[in-house]
C-alpha cells in the first residue's frame, strides 16, 4: 500500500551530536507501526521532526507524497498529523471539557471566532461528549486538568490528539508512568482507534508492542537498524543483541 | 444566551453544553457590580471626577489584562498605546479633523491598534524579560517622538488648547465632569462587554491555552503567533480608548501619559485586582484610586509606602488564597441567583 507518511534521509544534528542519522521511514496507510529502540536512540527526536517541533538538518518529510518539511507544527496538524507527548503536555488551568472543546473548535476552523461562545455549537459539544465518554473522563470533566489523577491526564492526552481527527497519529509512549492496573484502560483506547487512522507508536514495553504493532522499526543511535513485521524483528539476532545490551550501549 | 440542545441529544452532551454556557452567563455579583456603577451616577455626583479617573484606569488595566491575564504576555510599556490614544483624540479635536468625540474615540482606538499590530511582531519574540524591555523601549520612543515634535504636540508643555465638542452633538462636557463620567462609564461598559465576549469565545479559549502551554497549543493546530498578534492589537486598541477618554474628559494630553510610571501603575492596579477574570482591572482601579485619595490625606508625601506594602502583601498571600477566602461569598450569590420559588429542591443541580 502507498505510504501515507514518509521520510527521506532525515538528519538532525544538535551541535556535534547526531540525534537522527539518515532516517528513511515509510509508514503505510492504516498501519500500526511501532518505533522502538533503546533509551536515547532518537525516537522522540523523530516524532519532533515529523510534527515540526524540530527542523531537520537535512532530508525530507512527505505526507501523501507532499513535501511538508517546511511547514509549521500547527499547519501539519491541519493536514492530519497529531501526536501525544511522552510527558503530559496539557492545559493545567482548563477543564477536560474546555481542552477538548478547544481542539475541536480549532479543527472546525472556529479558532479565530472571537464572538460566539465556545459551548454554543452542538457540533462541538456533541463531539466533546463523545470523546469524554470514549475515554471515560466523565467524572472529572469539570475539574481543572492540573488536579486530575495521572491516569486520567494520560487519557486526556490521547483524547486531545484524537480530537484533532488525525489521519496519522503519533503516540509517544502513551502508557509511560501509568500504574500497571490502569494500563489496560489506555491500551484499550489505543486499540479501539479507527482502522483508517495510521498509528506510529513509540514504546518501551515489549508486550504492548508485540500485541499492537503489525510493523516494527528499530532505531539505534539515531539510525534505522532493522525493519520488519513483528516476527522478523523478534527473531533478528541483532535486535536481541541491542536489547540485551551486548553490541550497542546506547 | 442559554444553549438549547437538540431534542435527541444524549444527556452528557447537554451537560457539556450547560457547563460551557454556565461560564458565559452573567453572575449575580456581576449584575450587582454594574448596577452599583450605574447608580453611582446619581448617588455620588460630587465624586464624578475621581470616578471618571477610576473608569479610565479600569479600562486601561482591562486592556493589560487581555494580554497578561489571558495570553500571558507581559508589558512594561502599555502606556505607549494609552498615550497614543490620548494624543490622537487630542489632536483630532484640536485641529477639528474629527470633532465629534465618540467618532474621535473610534479613530483613536484604530490608531493605537495599528501601532499595536506593528509592534506586536517585536514583542512576540523572546521571553518575558525581552518583552518587558521591548515594550518599555517602544513606550520610551513614543514619548520622545511626542516630545520632539513640539510644534504639533506642545512638547513638554502638553497638548493645550484642545476644545472638545459636545458628545453626539448634544451633551456638553461640563466642569463638574458629569457628562464626562457618564461617557467614561458607558465606554467602559461597552468595552467590557466586548472583552467578556471575546475571552469566552474559541479565540479567547485558545489564548488561555497558549498561556498555559504554547507547545501543545501548536500541536492541536493553533497558529500561536497570529493569535498573539491579534490579542496584542486588540489590547492596544483598548489602551488607546482609555487614553482618548482621558484626553477628552480633561481637554488635555501630556507626555506623562507615555511614562514608565503610568505603565508601572497600570500593572500595579491589575495585580492588586487580580489577572485573568476581567474585573481585576476595575476592582484594582477602585482600590488603588481610593487608597491614593485616603492615604494622601493622611500622609501626603508618603502614601506610596502603603500602596507598596499592600502590593507586597497581596503578591505574597497569593491570588489563589484570596480567591478561596472569597469563594463562600461567590457560592452564596450563585445560590441566590439559582433559587426559584417552588424549584428550591432542584437548585443544587449540576455538580
Amino acid at each position: 500500500m502507498a505510504p501515507v507518511l514518509e521520510t527521506r534521509g532525515l538528519d538532525k544534528h544538535f551541535g556535534g551530536i547526531v540525534a537522527a542519522d539518515e532516517v528513511s521511514l515509510s509508514i503505510a496507510k492504516g498501519a500500526r507501526h511501532a518505533l522502538i529502540g533503546p533509551n536515547g536512540a532518537g525516537k522522540t527526536t523523530v516524532v519532533n521532526l515529523l510534527t515540526g517541533v524540530l527542523r531537520p538538518t537535512a532530508g525530507q518529510i512527505l505526507l501523501d507524497g507532499r513535501d511538508i518539511t517546511g511547514l509549521a507544527p500547527h499547519e501539519r496538524v491541519r493536514l492530519g498529523i497529531a501526536r501525544t507527548f511522552q510527558i503530559n503536555q496539557l492545559f493545567a488551568d482548563l477543564t477536560p471539557i474546555e481542552t477538548l472543546g478547544l481542539a475541536i473548535s480549532e479543527r472546525l476552523g472556529l479558532g479565530s471566532d472571537w464572538w460566539r461562545i465556545v459551548g454554543s455549537r452542538s457540533s462541538v459539544t456533541d463531539e466533546i461528549a463523545e470523546l469524554i465518554e470514549r475515554f471515560r473522563l466523565g467524572d472529572v470533566m469539570c475539574e481543572r486538568t492540573a488536579i486530575l489523577p495521572y491516569g486520567k491526564q494520560r487519557l486526556l492526552e490521547i483524547a486531545l490528539a484524537i480530537a484533532c481527527k488525525p489521519r496519522v497519529l503519533l503516540l509517544d509512549e502513551p502508557a509511560a508512568g501509568v500504574p500497571e492496573d490502569e494500563r489496560h484502560e489506555i491500551l484499550s483506547s489505543v486499540e479501539a482507534l479507527p482502522k483508517d487512522v495510521t498509528v506510529l507508536l513509540i514504546e518501551h514495553d515489549m508486550d504492548i508492542i508485540f500485541s499492537f504493532a503489525d510493523r516494527i522499526s528499530v532505531l539505534v543511535n539515531g539510525s534505522l537498524f532493522v525493519e520488519g513485521d513483528p516476527d522478523e524483528v523478534a527473531r533478528d539476532p541483532r535486535v536481541r543483541a541491542v536489547y540485551l545490551g551486548e553490541a550497542f550501549d546506547a | 444566551m442559554s444553549a438549547v440542545p437538540p431534542e435527541n441529544a444524549r444527556p452528557l452532551a447537554a451537560e457539556v453544553a450547560a457547563f460551557l454556557t454556565r461560564r458565559a452567563r452573567w453572575s449575580p455579583l456581576e449584575v450587582v457590580f454594574w448596577l452599583v456603577a450605574l447608580a453611582s451616577i446619581w448617588l455620588f455626583p460630587q465624586k464624578h471626577l475621581i470616578l471618571t479617573e477610576i473608569c479610565i484606569w479600569g479600562l486601561f488595566a482591562l486592556s493589560l489584562d487581555l494580554i497578561l491575564g489571558y495570553a500571558g504576555v507581559i508589558s512594561l510599556g502599555h502606556a505607549a498605546f494609552f498615550g497614543l490614544g490620548a494624543y490622537s483624540a487630542g489632536l483630532l479635536a484640536k485641529y477639528g479633523w474629527i470633532s465629534e468625540p465618540a467618532l474621535a474615540l473610534v479613530a483613536a482606538a484604530l490608531i493605537a491598534a495599528a501601532l499595536g499590530f506593528i509592534t506586536s511582531f517585536l514583542v512576540l519574540r523572546g521571553s518575558d524579560l525581552t518583552r518587558l524591555m521591548v515594550t518599555f523601549g517602544v513606550a520610551l520612543m513614543l514619548g520622545e517622538i511626542a516630545n520632539k515634535f513640539a510644534g504639533i504636540t506642545g512638547g513638554a508643555d502638553g497638548l493645550q488648547g484642545v476644545e472638545i465638542k459636545p458628545l453626539l452633538g448634544r451633551f456638553e462636557f461640563d466642569l463638574y465632569g458629569h457628562t464626562g463620567y457618564v461617557y467614561a462609564l458607558v465606554v467602559l461598559f461597552v468595552m467590557f462587554v466586548i472583552a467578556r465576549r471575546v475571552v469566552r469565545s474559541p479565540f479567547g479559549l485558545s489564548l488561555q491555552a497558549i498561556r498555559g502551554n504554547a507547545l501543545r497549543s501548536a500541536a492541536v493546530g493553533i497558529a500561536v503567533n497570529w493569535r498573539l498578534v491579534a490579542i496584542y492589537t486588540l489590547s492596544a486598541g483598548y489602551a488607546g480608548v482609555a487614553g482618548a477618554v482621558l484626553a477628552q474628559t480633561q481637554s488635555f494630553a501630556s507626555l506623562e501619559m507615555f511614562s514608565i510610571e503610568r505603565s508601572a501603575d497600570v500593572l500595579l492596579i491589575l495585580i492588586i485586582g487580580g489577572t485573568g477574570y476581567l474585573y481585576g482591572g476595575l476592582v484594582g482601579a477602585l482600590i488603588y484610586r481610593f487608597l491614593q485619595d485616603e492615604l494622601s490625606e493622611l500622609t501626603a508625601r508618603y502614601w506610596q509606602f502603603w500602596i507598596g506594602l499592600i502590593l507586597v502583601a497581596i503578591v505574597l498571600t497569593g491570588r489563589d488564597r484570596i480567591g478561596r477566602w472569597l469563594a463562600p461569598v461567590v457560592r452564596f450569590a450563585d445560590e441566590i441567583a439559582r433559587w426559584r420559588p417552588g424549584r428550591a429542591a432542584s437548585a443544587g443541580e449540576g455538580r
